[in-house]
């Protein structure tokens, strides 16, 4: 193989040892720390008394009321939906208006990338499984243009945009912004673009694209042949953000699953929950405080342990 | 130094500033900060670093290995908090949680923001325990620990009032007052603390109660109480102290034998028990449900929580019923089991009265009184006249810590509709889960912090203002004993003429009682009926 080709395959190879030890490192730090109180964002009803309807989902008290919720995080992003927007006008007078663009913005990047990389197990797969070829056909439902247009593709790049926008436009946004914030969406905006130009202007050679793809998920990498530039800022933009995500705030993908406020149940008086560093401290004990009041006590005509 | 008008405070300016936020300087203006603690609470509680000093003096006097106690601080609390390392690591900073504080909605200082007051933090964690942070220092959001950090933290994690509502907005649920708790905690190690909280505490630690009152004084308050219920009831109640062998103890935040307009519900909560023969005690020794420690470390939590058990297992009762109090049920609710239990000499909870077991309070143990007094009231245990009230036209207030760490949304409201007869809601964004903090919460209730605290309070006194003038509402029902002591000043500032009580000062003017004289007053020994007159 040729130095080129050599990079084409070590570089990929990298990024996935950095991403696969990294990533796990990470999810073992977190799990090494105990939880030790119970501490649910309660967001519903309590389950109290009977005749008061609970909040099965916003307060939930059982396991699969704690799934159904997190359920509704992970896949619909419930805490972001609730977004509002404080305005303070004259008078004063505080209003908090719906402000769903965010929500909106955040799940059409995450699903849309979602479909993208099932859709990319074309490549790595053969034969090809049937809910791949599925995802394909709805996704290019409306069957614009040659090759069919991916509704996704279209999707996850305004969603990016007007998550870039946001953070450059929105002064507050852009005031917490950090450097690690641009640099991953212009790592996402570039694998995203790359891959569009690759399959809509530049047509990269699909069956050639998906021998390398073959060769790497089946660790028999073979030589890059006849894939163009395009193919290699995908491939190097690709290798870069899975190599930068243990780093990166995009652990969230992982963390949010360990979120102690909401992937517990609200059932603190009902199950004890055990700190596993409980630890004796030091306290004022009842003899202690008898015993510093107890001509007072007496006065007061309270009953004393010791005359 | 006269405090801000209110129509000079309502100018915010939410434009940031042009200095970037890893800048740590400070300004500590009069008004928007706590004095810091006597050194002789320090000492009481064997905290470290007792000294004379204040936030704005130059030099803080911190012991000389201050950095490294911070960092091992940090290094420690990563090990034993998975909430904590986990929110050091995963926020994304996309600001959702921005507006979502009270204290930036008043003050418009992006420090403020909760992603902001938590990146105070997360920019040391990263200089010191992430390798990007440790390679490329400010270009990964990284900074060095110094003296003028510290004083930012100070200035900052004394400006939270651990109230939660970020939490419920935040995409992954990243909980602020995890990072003000532990970021006070590592203040702590080097003897940065405020005295609004750890005066109660040691207060707490020693007499057992935050206010300080001894065993004589508070049995003359509860007598006090007695005596001045009989002038309005014409009926002489029961109030045991320290009664062995009772078969409830009853656990009230020391302002409602102390404050108020606290006061008022403690008769409420008098005339209830007599009026259904309930066999309870207080306690002289455990005469606080309150925790200070909540808002100084989870050890100080410990620490100040032990005598309810211990009291508890003392007096032989079944099980224990607490008051109207915000922060206490947070430590109740979420904290006490854990820390102090198993309390497995107590039994579960059945209401004497009505037979209901309280299965939801089945380990702890403790039931919240207004769980208990709903009950009673849809079981027709109690005869209420809700005209009693007819003066009050009622709204509630979602006390932070009742909402949102334990959901005790329905209770409080169900016991409202049926003692009186004027109730309105305030608008769906300010209340239950979404529930704007009173701004004085966390310790931070006191004088000298006038400024933020009214500006902390700006949106509950904004929509509380939305319910008097549409609605004519003129009084704020609550269930915290912190809410009662600093919603009355800020009402006043930003919305006058709606006063402020608990639930059960409610219940007691509805409270038609066996053997009563005619009520001419309500609790406060305002005349019925010349309120009446005066409301038609």
């Amino acid at each position: 193989m040729e130095l080129t080709s050599l990079i084409a395959v070590a570089i990929p190879y990298a990024a996935i040892a950095i991403f696969l030890i990294g990533f796990s490192y990470r999810i073992v730090r977190w799990s090494l720390s105990p939880v030790p109180f119970r501490i649910p964002t309660v967001c519903g009803q309590q389950k109290s008394l009977p005749w008061i309807k609970a909040g099965y989902l916003e307060s939930p008290w059982t396991r699969m009321g704690v799934v159904a919720r997190m359920a509704l995080e992970i896949l619909l992003f419930r805490s972001l939906f609730r977004n509002t927007r404080a305005e303070l006008r004259q008078g004063p007078k505080l209003s908090y208006l719906e402000s769903k663009f965010l929500w909106l913005g955040a799940l059409a990047f995450h699903w849309s990338f979602l479909v993208i990389l099932l859709r990319h197990l074309r490549f790595f797969l053969e034969p090809v499984p049937a809910f791949v070829g599925a995802i394909e056909a709805a996704d290019g439902f409306f069957q614009v243009s040659l090759p069919v247009l991916y509704l996704t593709d279209v999707v996850i790049l305004v969603a990016l945009g007007y998550l870039l926008a946001r953070r450059i436009w929105n002064a507050q946004a852009r005031y917490i912004s950090l450097p690690s914030d641009y640099l991953a969406l212009a790592l996402l905006i570039g694998l995203a673009g790359t891959g569009v130009i690759m399959r809509y202007f530049t047509r990269v050679d699909v069956i050639a694209a998906k021998q390398f793809a073959l060769g790497l998920a089946t660790f028999s990498p073979v030589a890059p042949e006849n894939l163009g530039v395009m193919f290699y800022a995908h491939l190097f933009t690709l290798s870069a953000l899975i190599a930068y995500l243990p780093f990166s705030k995009l652990v969230h993908m992982g963390g949010v699953f360990l979120s102690p406020t909401r992937n517990l149940a609200n059932d603190n008086r009902a199950r004890r929950h055990v700190n596993p560093w409980n630890y004796p401290v030091k306290v004022h004990t009842y003899q202690e405080w008898e015993d510093e009041f107890r001509e007072k006590i007496a006065a007061a005509g309270l009953p004393l342990e010791r005359q | 130094m006269s405090n801000p008008k209110p129509e000079q405070l309502v100018q915010i300016d939410y434009r940031p500033p042009s200095r970037d936020w890893m800048n740590p300087a400070v300004e500590f203006r009069r008004g928007t900060f706590c004095y810091s603690a006597a050194a002789k609470n320090l000492e009481y509680l064997n905290l470290p670093n007792p000294r004379e000093w204040q936030p704005f003096d130059k030099d803080w006097k911190l012991p000389p290995d201050w950095k490294r106690i911070v960092l091992e601080g940090m290094r420690d609390r990563l090990r034993k908090f998975r909430s904590f390392r986990l929110f050091m690591d995963i926020c994304v900073r996309c600001g959702a949680c921005a507006d979502k504080c009270h204290f930036y909605i008043g003050s418009g200082d992006p420090k403020n923001m909760p992603v902001l007051r938590a990146e105070l933090l997360r920019s040391v964690y990263r200089r010191y325990f992430t390798l990007a942070g440790r390679l490329f220092g400010k270009l990964a959001g990284a900074r060095d620990l110094t003296e003028d950090v510290v004083k930012e933290w100070f200035y900052y994690f004394y400006q939270c009032t651990e109230c939660r509502r970020c939490s419920v907005f935040c995409p992954y649920g990243i909980d602020t007052a995890e990072i003000t708790m532990i970021g006070r905690e590592l203040l702590n190690l080097i003897g940065c603390n405020i005295n609004w909280v750890l005066e109660p505490a040691a207060n707490c630690f020693r007499t057992g109660n935050h206010l300080g009152v001894q065993p004589h004084g508070f049995k003359d308050s509860i007598d006090f109480a007695v005596d001045e219920l009989e002038e309005i009831t014409g009926v002489r109640v029961e109030a045991p102290i320290n009664r062995k062998g009772a078969e409830i103890l009853f656990i009230v935040p020391s302002a409602d034998y102390f404050g108020t307009p606290h006061y008022y519900s403690l008769l409420g909560y008098l005339m209830l028990f007599h009026e259904i023969g309930l066999d309870y005690t207080f306690s002289a020794f455990a005469s606080e449900g309150g925790n200070f420690g909540l808002f100084n470390s989870h050890e100080m939590i410990k620490r100040l929580n032990a005598k309810i058990y211990a009291e508890a297992k003392r007096l032989g009762v079944k099980w224990i019923v607490g008051a109207e109090c915000g922060h206490m049920w947070r430590v109740l609710h979420q904290y006490m089991d854990t820390m102090n239990g198993p309390a497995d000499f107590l039994e579960v909870p059945v209401s004497p009265v009505t037979g209901t077991r309280f299965d939801h309070a089945r380990s702890t143990k403790m039931v919240h009184l207004c769980e208990f007094t709903a009950d009673l009231i849809k079981h027709g245990k109690l005869k209420l006249d809700p005209s009693r009230n007819n003066h009050w036209n009622v709204t509630f207030h979602d006390s932070c810590n009742p909402s949102r760490a334990m959901g005790l949304l329905e209770e409080p409201r169900y016991i409202l509709r049926n003692v009186c007869n004027h109730f309105h809601e305030m608008p769906e964004n300010t209340i239950r889960e979404q529930t704007f903090c009173c701004g004085s919460g966390s310790g931070l209730g006191t004088d000298e912090n006038f400024e933020m605290r009214m500006r902390g309070g700006l949106p509950r006194a904004n929509a509380v203002r939305y319910v008097r003038d549409k609605y004519g509402v003129n009084l704020l029902a609550c269930i915290c004993a912190i809410d009662k002591a600093t919603l009355p000043p800020l009402l006043e500032y930003w919305t006058p003429g709606v006063e402020v009580a608990g639930v059960h000062e409610l219940v007691g003017n509805a409270l038609v009682m066996r053997g009563e004289a005619e009520r001419k007053t309500d609790l406060r020994g305002q005349p019925l009926e010349l309120q009446e007159a005066v409301h038609a």
